[in-house]
């Protein structure tokens, strides 16, 4: 054997760039990527042309102008004087308002409708099979405008419930359901309501420190402590106890008609309602799919194994599935979080002010904006679901197994 | 071995922007119908009748400006838009013009771009209550619940009007006419507030329109006029002066009864003469056909009798001509001559 003390040139033709699969690959990147640059400023210079054409000029300064219009859910002031951008912050925060309180809403729904259709019992699963496939199979809108037709029509007008009318107020009279939302007391905080809430704090403070102790006492030691009686204790003693040493510095506020609607109190909008509900039941039936599938991927030897060992199903489910069944469910579980933080865009339908119907919708319209309302309201739910997703990774990554 | 190269050719598609187009008249022949912007439903004004006809005053206008540049007042293709989208149909050119009780507004006029083509009807906004609720004037409307059509000038007077009278109101924002007649109807407000005319519109349609009051305040102006892109001077005339003829054509006693015998037999009326097209070259200066006025009218009637088969007092509507009359019968319509 000879050992080649001039090995071939290395001459590089033309041609190997399409046959040579190791520069094709490379070739037909380079292309798509001219490609994907072409078309993208064909896209703005379009843009640029047409915005020429039509004599509009592409700038911010609206934002700093005075609105105009109102708003009947501000969750910090605002009136008709207030810019434009502090209407489309005011629609920014309903929006996310209406995310979590759905988010939170469709988990709770989700994780028992899941869990119950996989009862042993036939009519529960039959039940939820049916919630399930009728939920998730009608289009949202429907489910939102059909709450909201409810919520109007079988509801009472305020004006029903004056002396002598057909209605009255629930839980002695601090609950008012009318058809234009309903009323339930608000609390009004006063001096030392700080110290209050920050006592409230501490406690849960405390109740986390005791149940990580009493884990840990529990591995060491085997004793059982009695955490729900204590946490509870924690809950509820030292804040009812500086309630009343601090001598009440919360009270309520209760609705009262007045007028043509209920006065003081906290009025809880139809068009929150609907929207909420909506999208709670809505998202709950496909998060009720997801956990059922996080669950039957969990063998059925960890069950059988748990029951070896003595655990009762109750704690079976607790301890052994559903840990595991978790790794399989968040992932999914952050799109559908993305998903209903992106629905409640539908909120136009029933008159809810999120920032789709300030921002997007009554400020492009008075102002002509649409080109830059357009582009901040996509930054708007490109944030919002980008900040939801990182959030739910790193509990994803807290969750998920350990690989070392 | 023989080897063939093969060198695929790469072409690179030319990537011209959208041309700008030709005028809108000449795309309006090209096509053979006018798209026109006209709202979702208010009866009088524009709305499907039960034969799934556009039938109202704003489908008169449309009808108007089709027979004066294509001689037929049917090809008109409608396009109904809410408050929220009717701007953005006609600045992206879906539609030729809006006829859609839009109010004239320096904003609209300078900043958005638009041109009126002329006030076809002085508005102003009202609030309509249920006469049950026991209010008499939009000043006892204190923590009043209003429904109010968003993406209007009314969602602005109404803030301003409550402001500047001191008194809180929580406002209920909706899309169309339909849904906020249908929470009204409801109680889910106390009062509903638009446009005068689109508030006896939409109490004609109640089943007992006499359970319902509409408030004596009117707080705006709303001069709702026909509107066109701004640019295209040409197409702006076109429906200005067909406004102006109909206006016209009322004033000088032009009816669409009349009108084929008046062109037929031209009169010794030169202004008459000039309309139809029987004196001078009006016409062929708007690049239409000598007697395309006489297609208006013949079409659509005058102003008045568009006024009068839509929404005059013979109509559940019943509205009175009001600041809609002739300047000569001490209205406010007044077209410049056609000379």
């Amino acid at each position: 054997m000879t050992i080649s003390d001039n090995p071939p040139k290395d001459s590089f033709r033309l041609s190997q760039l399409l046959y040579d699969t190791r520069y094709r690959s490379m070739t037909i990147q380079v292309i798509a990527f001219i490609l994907l640059m072409l078309s993208l400023s064909w896209l703005v210079s379009n843009t640029v042309q047409n915005l020429q054409a039509l004599g509009k000029d592409f700038n911010f300064g609206f934002l700093s102008q005075p609105a105009g219009y109102d708003i009947n859910q501000r969750i910090i002031d605002y009136d008709s004087q207030s810019s434009h951008g502090r209407a489309a912050i005011v629609g920014m925060l309903n929006t996310i308002l209406v995310a979590f309180l759905g988010c939170a809403v469709a988990t709770v729904i989700g994780v028992l409708v899941g869990v119950l259709r996989l009862s042993k019992n036939w009519v529960v699963s039959r039940l939820m099979a049916v919630y399930v496939e009728a939920l998730r199979n009608v289009p949202l809108l429907l489910w939102i405008v059909v709450i909201f037709a409810l919520m109007t029509e079988a509801t009472p007008q305020p004006r029903d419930f004056r002396e002598g009318g057909s209605a009255s107020m629930l839980f002695g009279d601090t609950v008012a359901i009318t058809n234009r939302g309903v009323f339930i007391p608000k609390p009004i905080w006063h001096d030392g309501s700080l110290i209050l809430a920050a006592v409230f704090v501490l406690s849960l403070v405390g109740i986390w420190a005791f149940r990580r102790y009493a884990r840990k006492r529990q591995e060491q030691t085997g004793d059982i402590l009695p955490v729900l009686w204590i946490s509870l204790g924690l809950f509820f003693v030292p804040t009812i106890l500086f309630y009343f040493l601090l001598g009440r510095p919360v009270t309520l506020e209760y609705p009262e008609l007045g007028g043509f609607n209920f006065q003081g109190g906290l009025q809880v909008r139809n068009s929150l309602i609907a929207l909420w509900f909506a999208l709670s039941i809505y998202t709950g039936a496909f998060i009720a799919e997801i956990v059922r599938a996080g669950i039957l991927a969990v063998s059925k030897g960890q069950t059988e194994a748990a029951f070896a060992l003595g655990l009762r199903p109750n704690r079976t489910m607790n301890l052994v599935i559903l840990p595991q069944a978790m790794r399989v469910i968040i992932p999914p579980l952050i799109s559908q979080y993305l998903n209903l933080t992106k629905n409640s865009s539908l909120a136009i339908a029933v008159g809810y002010m999120d920032v789709r119907a300030t921002l997007g919708g009554i400020t492009i319209n008075q102002t002509g904006r649409e080109l830059e309302g357009m582009l901040l309201l996509g930054l708007f739910y490109l944030t919002a679901s980008l900040a939801i997703s990182s959030v739910m990774n790193v509990y994803n990554n807290r969750m998920k197994l350990k690989e070392r | 071995m023989k080897k063939t190269i093969l060198l695929g050719a790469l072409t690179v598609a030319g990537l011209a922007a959208t041309s700008v187009s030709a005028s809108t008249a000449d795309d309006v022949r090209a096509r053979g119908k006018l798209n026109c912007g006209v709202s979702t439903g208010l009866a009088g004004f524009a709305a499907p009748d039960a034969n799934g006809v556009w039938q109202g005053f704003d489908v008169d206008m449309c009808r108007a400006v089709a027979a004066a540049v294509l001689g037929d007042a049917t090809a008109v293709e409608f396009v109904p838009t809410t408050g929220q989208t009717r701007f953005t149909a006609l600045a992206s050119g879906e539609v030729d013009m809006l006829a859609r009780n839009t109010t004239w507004t320096f904003s609209r006029d300078v900043d958005l771009k638009f041109e009126f083509a002329g006030t076809n009807y002085y508005d102003g906004q009202g609030f309509m209550v249920p006469k049950a609720l026991g209010v008499t004037s939009a000043k006892d409307l204190d923590g009043a619940t209003v429904c109010i059509q968003t993406g209007t000038t009314t969602e602005l007077n109404l803030a301003d009007f409550f402001r500047s009278n001191n008194i809180s109101y929580e406002p209920v924002p909706i899309e169309t006419n339909a849904e906020a007649l249908q929470q009204y109807g409801a109680g889910a407000c106390d009062a509903y507030t638009t446009d005068a005319s689109g508030l006896a519109a939409s109490r004609a349609t109640f089943d007992n329109p006499g359970d319902h009051i509409v408030l004596p305040e009117i707080i705006s102006k709303e001069p709702l006029a026909p509107l066109v892109r701004h640019g295209d001077n040409e197409w702006g005339d076109i429906v200005r002066w067909t406004l102006n003829a109909m206006i016209t054509a009322e004033e000088l006693g032009v009816t669409s009864a009349n009108v084929a015998e008046m062109a037929a037999a031209p009169g010794d009326n030169p202004e008459i003469n000039r309309l139809l097209g029987t004196e001078g070259e009006l016409g062929a200066m708007l690049g239409l056909s000598s007697d395309w006025a006489v297609k208006v009218i013949a079409a659509g009637g005058n102003y008045g009798e568009s006024f009068e088969r839509n929404i005059g007092s013979s109509t559940p509507i019943g509205l009175a001509r009001g600041l809609n009359a002739l300047w000569t019968n001490g209205g406010l319509l007044y077209s410049p001559p056609f000379r």
